[in-house]
C-alpha cells in the first residue's frame, strides 16, 4: 500500500525493459556496506480505517480553541476563516502543483500570487511585497539582513516589544551572520523614546519595531521612525495585518520594510504551523529583497501573463551569491490570505478589525471592573491587552482554574517577560461574544474573588 | 484570460457575513487616536460567488498532480493521498494554539514527538527536529549548528563550506547566509564526486562537505563511505542534503554511511502536497555530535506520561521558527509513514528506481543520456544531440511536452549537464503513463529532425504561449495599481 500501482506483470515487464533480473538490481551502485540489512524500525502500517481512528484519537488528546473559550493570542489568533477559503485551496489544481517553474502551465497559481503581492502592498502601504516568507518571525530576520547588506553596519536594534519569538529568531540569524543585536526597553507598554533615541544610533543599519506591539500596544510609530531618518538608520515594522482594516498602514509612517504573521488572513493556527510570512518593501530594495515575486508581462500574441521575475537574485541562478537562499515558501496560505481578503474587502477587513477592537475594549473595561485585575499599561490597544494579576494569585493558578471553567484566558507574559510574572496578556478577536467575555468575567470573580475600581 | 481580482470589483459587494458588533461601540478614532486610523484601502470588492468563480477558473489555469504527469526532477511530485487532507483538517489539530499549556496539546506533541523518533530512524541518525519550513530552511539551520560545533570546540578558523558542483543552488546560498565562503568540488566524468580534488581541498579551514545523495544526476555517490571519512579526516563534517530521500528511503540511511547531519523534504519524500510552492517542512536530523546544537524547544519524555517542551539547552542555536514548524504539514507526512510502515516506504524507493530506469531504458537512442547506468529516482537526459543538429534547445523540447499534456522535466539542471532534462517519474506512476510520456518526447525527439520550428515555438496548446521574461524585468510590474483615486471605506 505505498500507493504504487504496478502489477506484477508491469513489474516483469519493466525489469525486462531496464534489462535486469531482479528488484535488488536496482541498488547494485549501493555498496552493500552503505545498505541497511533488513527493514526500519518503524511503528506497524494502519489500513485507512485505523489510522483514521489512530489520528482523531491524537486529535482529541488537544484541547483547542473548538473545546475552550480562547483569548490567546501572542502572535496568533482564533479569527474567523469564511468557508469558501478552505475550498478553494483544497482544489487539487493548486494544492498538487508545485513553484511555477513553467509559466505556461502555472497561470492560475502566478496569477493569484501576483494578486497575494498585491493585496499586501494595499495593506500595509508599500511599494512591493514578495512571493512569502515561512513565518513572520523569519520575515522580520530576513528583512533585518537585508538592510544590514545594504548598510555599510553591523548593528541592529530591536525593541523589547516585539514578540519574543521573533527576537529569539533574530538572535539565532544575527549570530549566524555576525551581526550585533541590541534591545530597546519598553516603557509604558510601548519602547521608550529616550532609550530609543540612545539605543538607535549612527551605527545602527537598522530597526525592528513592531505595530501593534507583542503587548497589542500601538507605539508612536511617527516619532521612532522619525529618529531613525535623522541617524539614517533603516526600519523594519512587524504589523498584524487584521489590525490594518483600521490602522493607518506602516508605510504611511515611512517604513523602510513592512513583514509580518498572515495567518489571521484565513489560516489555521494548526499548531503554528504552516504559517505565512509575508514581506513588503520600498522598491529601492528591488535587487535586495528574499524569495520570489511574480510580475506581469505579455506573450508573443500580446496576452497578459505572469511570470516569477527579478530572479537573478534567486539561489537557482545566483548560488552563494544569492539575496537568500528561500525556495519553497508559503504559496497555498498566500493563496488562502487571497481569498480571504476578496471575500472580506476593505469594508469587511475593517469590519473584523472594529470588532476586535471593540471587544477588546469591552472585555479590558469588564475585567477590571468586576476583577482584582487592573490594565498593565496606559497605552492604546489594538485586540490584545495586559493584565496585572492580584498578586496573591499566581497567573498560571489563574489560567490553570479558567480551564476547568473552559476557558485559555491568554498567555502569561512572565515566560518571556520576567519583571511581568503577574501579568497576563488577553486577546479578543471577533469570534469572541459578549457572552464569553462576561463568562471568562465571571470565572474570574469565582477564583478570585471581586475587585477593581 | 481572467481578470484580476481588483478588476472584478464593484464598489458594495462583499462576501463574508461577519457578526453584528455585540458589545457597546466606541468611536475607532477615540481609542486608537484619529491620526491612527486609515482613510483609505484598496481591496477587491466581491460577492461569493465572484470569488468561488475567480479562483476556480485560476485553478483551471493550473497544473498539478490531480491532473497528470509531473516528473520536475529534484522535487519528487507524487501522488498526495486524500485521506491525509481530511486528517489534517480535523479540529483537534487546526486549532490547539502552540502555546497552550503542555498538557492540553498532548496529542500535537506526540504527532511531533513521534516524527522526529520515525525520521531518526529513517536517517541513521540520534535526533531529528521539526523546526525547519522547508528544504533551504533545514540547510541553514543545519550549517548554523555546523558552525556552533566548531566554535565550541575552539576551532575558529572553518568558515569553508565544500558543495558538490551539481549540488542544488540552496547548498551554497545558505552556507553564504551563514557566513561561510563556499567552494565548488567537481564532479568526475561518471558524475560522481571527484576524490582527487576533493582530497587536495582539504585543509583546516573545511567546516562540512554539502552533499547530495543520490546526487542530482540521480546517482548514488558509491564511495560516499570514504568521502565521509576523508571530512571527518580532515575535522569537517558531512552535510546530507535529502531532497532526493524518495530513491532509498528504507534501503540505506545516511546516518550509516557517516553523514553527521541532514534534512528531509517532508513535501517530497513523505508525500504532502507542494501548494504551488509551499508549505513544505524541512526537518532535519542529526547525529550524537551536533544534537546539543539543535534549536529549541525540544519536545522531553520525562517518562511522567507528558510529552514536554525544553528550552534550557546551553548549546543550542537558538530558536529558528516563530513556533515549532510546520505542523499540519507533519501531520500529513507522519499520516503516510503509518500508511506505509517499514515495508511501504522500502517499497516508495524500489519503484521510485524502477520508474527512472524505465523511462531511462526507454529513452535511450533518442536523447544522449550522458551517465547511462544505472539510476537511482531520477534520470537526467540531454538534448545536446537535437541542439547541435537540429538548433532546438531542452527548454524548447520542455515546452513542447505540454502540448503533448504533461509538466516538463527540470531544465538546465543540474548545471554539469549541457541542456539537461531531469525527470523524475516517482513510485506512484504507472507504466501506462511511463509510456505515453516517453511515447511523447521520443515524438518530440523525430519533431526535432522534421518540423523543428513547430518544437521551437512551442508550447501552442496552454492558455498563454511563452513569455516575455526580459519585459516582465525591464517594464517591472509586480503589483496592480488603482487606475485612479483609491476608494473611500
Amino acid at each position: 500500500m505505498s500507493y504504487t500501482p504496478h502489477t506484477d506483470a508491469d513489474r516483469d515487464a519493466m525489469l525486462a525493459a531496464i534489462g535486469i533480473e531482479s528488484p535488488e538490481n536496482l541498488f547494485d551502485p549501493l555498496p552493500a556496506s552503505a545498505r541497511l540489512s533488513g527493514l526500519l524500525s518503524l511503528p506497524e502500517r494502519l489500513d485507512e480505517i485505523s489510522l483514521v481512528h489512530h489520528m482523531r484519537d491524537l486529535a482529541s488528546r488537544n484541547a483547542g480553541a473548538s473545546r475552550l473559550v480562547s483569548f490567546l493570542g501572542a502572535g496568533l489568533y482564533d479569527h474567523f476563516s469564511p468557508a469558501v477559503v478552505d475550498a478553494v485551496i483544497s482544489r487539487g489544481e493548486f494544492a498538487t502543483s508545485y513553484t511555477p517553474y513553467q509559466p505556461e502551465l502555472s497561470q492560475g497559481m502566478l496569477q493569484a500570487i501576483y494578486e497575494f503581492q498585491s493585496l499586501v502592498c494595499a495593506l500595509t502601504g508599500m511599494d512591493m511585497a514578495n512571493a512569502s516568507m515561512y513565518d513572520g518571525a523569519t520575515a522580520a530576520a530576513e528583512a533585518a539582513l537585508m538592510l544590514v547588506d545594504a548598510a555599510n553596519r553591523r548593528q541592529v536594534v530591536v525593541a523589547r516589544s516585539v514578540h519574543p519569538h521573533y527576537r529569539q529568531v533574530l538572535q539565532t540569524y544575527c549570530t549566524a551572520a555576525d551581526v550585533s543585536l541590541v534591545e530597546c526597553p519598553y516603557g509604558d507598554g510601548v519602547t521608550d523614546a529616550q532609550e530609543f533615541r540612545s539605543s538607535v544610533t549612527d551605527a545602527t543599519a537598522c530597526v525592528v519595531v513592531q505595530y501593534p506591539n507583542f503587548f497589542g500596544c500601538l507605539e508612536d510609530l511617527s516619532a521612532l521612525l522619525n529618529h531613525c531618518q535623522t541617524v539614517g538608520a533603516r526600519t523594519v515594522v512587524v504589523t498584524d495585518p487584521v489590525s490594518l482594516g483600521l490602522l493607518k498602514p506602516p508605510g504611511a509612517y515611512g517604513a523602510d520594510v513592512v513583514v509580518g504573521e498572515g495567518q489571521g488572513l484565513g489560516c489555521p493556527i494548526g499548531f503554528g504551523g504552516p504559517l505565512l510570512g509575508f514581506f513588503a518593501f520600498k522598491s529601492e530594495f528591488q535587487r535586495r529583497f528574499p524569495g520570489r515575486i511574480v510580475g506581469m508581462t505579455q506573450d508573443g500574441s500580446g496576452r497578459r501573463g505572469f511570470t516569477m521575475t527579478l530572479r537573478t537574485r534567486e539561489q537557482d541562478i545566483r548560488r552563494e551569491r544569492a539575496t537568500s537562499n528561500i525556495c519553497t515558501n508559503e504559496a497555498l496560505v498566500a493563496l488562502a490570505a487571497n481569498v480571504y481578503l476578496c471575500s472580506l474587502g476593505p469594508r469587511g477587513l475593517r469590519q473584523v478589525a472594529d470588532l476586535c477592537l471593540q471587544k477588546a475594549h469591552y472585555a479590558a473595561d469588564v475585567l477590571t471592573k468586576e476583577c482584582s485585575v487592573k490594565l498593565a499599561f496606559g497605552a492604546p490597544f489594538f485586540k490584545e491587552f495586559a493584565l496585572y494579576v492580584d498578586t496573591r494569585t499566581p497567573v498560571h493558578d489563574l489560567c490553570r482554574a479558567l480551564r476547568g471553567d473552559g476557558y485559555l484566558a491568554g498567555y502569561p507574559l512572565g515566560d518571556a517577560y520576567p519583571e511581568l510574572h503577574n501579568a497576563l496578556l488577553v486577546a479578543v478577536t471577533e469570534k469572541r461574544t459578549r457572552e464569553q467575555i462576561d463568562g471568562l468575567a465571571a470565572a474570574v470573580v469565582r477564583h478570585m474573588g471581586r475587585g477593581g475600581a | 484570460m481572467e481578470p484580476l481580482v481588483f478588476e472584478k470589483s464593484v464598489s458594495g459587494r462583499i462576501a463574508a457575513r461577519l457578526p453584528d458588533c455585540d458589545v457597546p461601540h466606541v468611536d475607532a478614532g477615540d481609542l486608537l487616536g484619529s491620526g491612527s486610523v486609515r482613510e483609505t484601502l484598496d481591496l477587491p470588492e466581491m460577492s461569493e460567488l465572484d470569488v468561488v468563480r475567480h479562483f476556480t477558473r485560476l485553478s483551471h489555469r493550473n497544473y498539478a498532480i490531480d491532473l497528470g504527469f509531473y516528473p520536475l526532477g529534484s522535487c519528487t511530485m507524487k501522488y498526495n493521498p486524500k485521506v491525509h487532507e481530511m486528517l489534517a483538517r480535523l479540529d483537534g489539530f487546526t486549532d490547539v494554539h502552540p502555546l497552550q499549556p503542555e498538557e492540553t496539546a498532548q496529542g500535537a506533541l506526540t504527532v511531533i514527538h513521534a516524527m522526529e523518533r520515525i525520521l531518526a530512524e529513517i536517517a541513521g541518525m540520534e535526533a531529528a527536529c521539526l523546526q525547519p519550513a522547508a528544504g533551504a530552511h533545514g540547510e541553514l539551520v543545519s550549517l548554523m549548528m555546523v558552525r556552533q560545533y566548531h566554535r565550541s570546540r575552539g576551532d575558529t578558523d572553518r568558515n569553508v563550506i565544500l558543495v558538490a558542483d551539481s549540488a542544488h543552488g540552496t547548498n551554497p546560498a545558505s552556507a553564504a547566509r551563514c557566513g561561510f565562503s563556499v567552494r565548488s568540488v567537481p564532479s568526475n566524468d561518471r558524475g560522481l564526486t571527484d576524490l582527487g580534488a576533493l582530497r587536495s581541498m582539504l585543509d583546516g579551514s573545511v567546516a562540512a562537505l554539502m552533499l547530495t545523495n543520490p546526487n542530482t544526476l540521480g546517482l548514488f555517490e558509491s564511495d560516499v563511505q570514504e568521502i565521509c571519512r576523508l571530512i571527518h579526516e580532515a575535522g569537517g563534517l558531512m552535510y546530507c542534503d535529502g531532497a532526493n530521500m524518495n530513491a532509498i528511503v528504507g534501503v540505506a540511511r545516511p546516518g550509516d554511511m557517516g553523514f553527521d547531519v541532514m534534512h528531509f523534504n517532508l513535501h517530497k519524500t513523505f508525500s504532502t502536497p507542494h501548494g504551488g510552492g509551499g508549505p513544505g517542512c524541512g526537518a532535519i536530523a542529526v547525529g550524537r555530535e551536533l544534537e546539543p546544537f539543535l534549536p529549541v524547544p525540544r519536545i522531553a519524555d520525562r517518562g511522567d506520561g507528558q510529552l514536554h517542551l525544553e528550552y534550557g539547552r546551553p548549546h543550542t542555536i537558538g530558536r529558528a521558527h516563530s513556533f515549532y514548524g510546520a505542523f499540519l504539514v507533519a501531520v500529513r507526512a507522519y499520516a503516510y509513514i503509518r500508511s506505509l510502515g517499514a515495508a511501504g516506504l522500502r517499497q516508495v524507493a524500489e519503484t521510485a528506481v524502477l520508474n527512472a530506469n524505465y523511462v531511462r531504458a526507454r529513452l535511450r537512442g533518442h536523447y544522449e543520456i550522458p551517465h547511462d547506468r544505472t539510476c537511482m529516482h531520477e534520470v537526467v537526459i540531454s538534448a545536446s544531440r537535437q541542439k547541435s543538429r537540429h538548433g532546438v534547445r531542452a527548454l524548447d523540447i520542455s515546452k513542447r511536452l505540454m502540448d503533448y499534456g504533461f509538466h516538463p522535466p527540470t531544465n538546465y539542471f543540474p548545471l554539469v549537464v549541457p541542456e539537461a532534462l531531469m525527470i523524475e517519474p516517482t513510485e506512484t506512476e504507472s507504466r501506462e503513463t511511463l509510456d505515453a510520456f516517453c511515447d511523447a518526447l521520443i515524438a518530440i525527439a523525430r519533431e526535432c529532425e522534421t518540423e523543428p520550428d513547430l518544437v521551437r515555438s512551442a508550447p501552442h496548446t496552454t492558455v498563454v504561449s511563452r513569455l516575455d521574461e526580459t519585459a516582465a524585468v525591464k517594464q517591472l510590474n509586480v503589483r496592480w495599481t488603482p487606475p485612479e483615486q483609491e476608494t473611500s471605506v
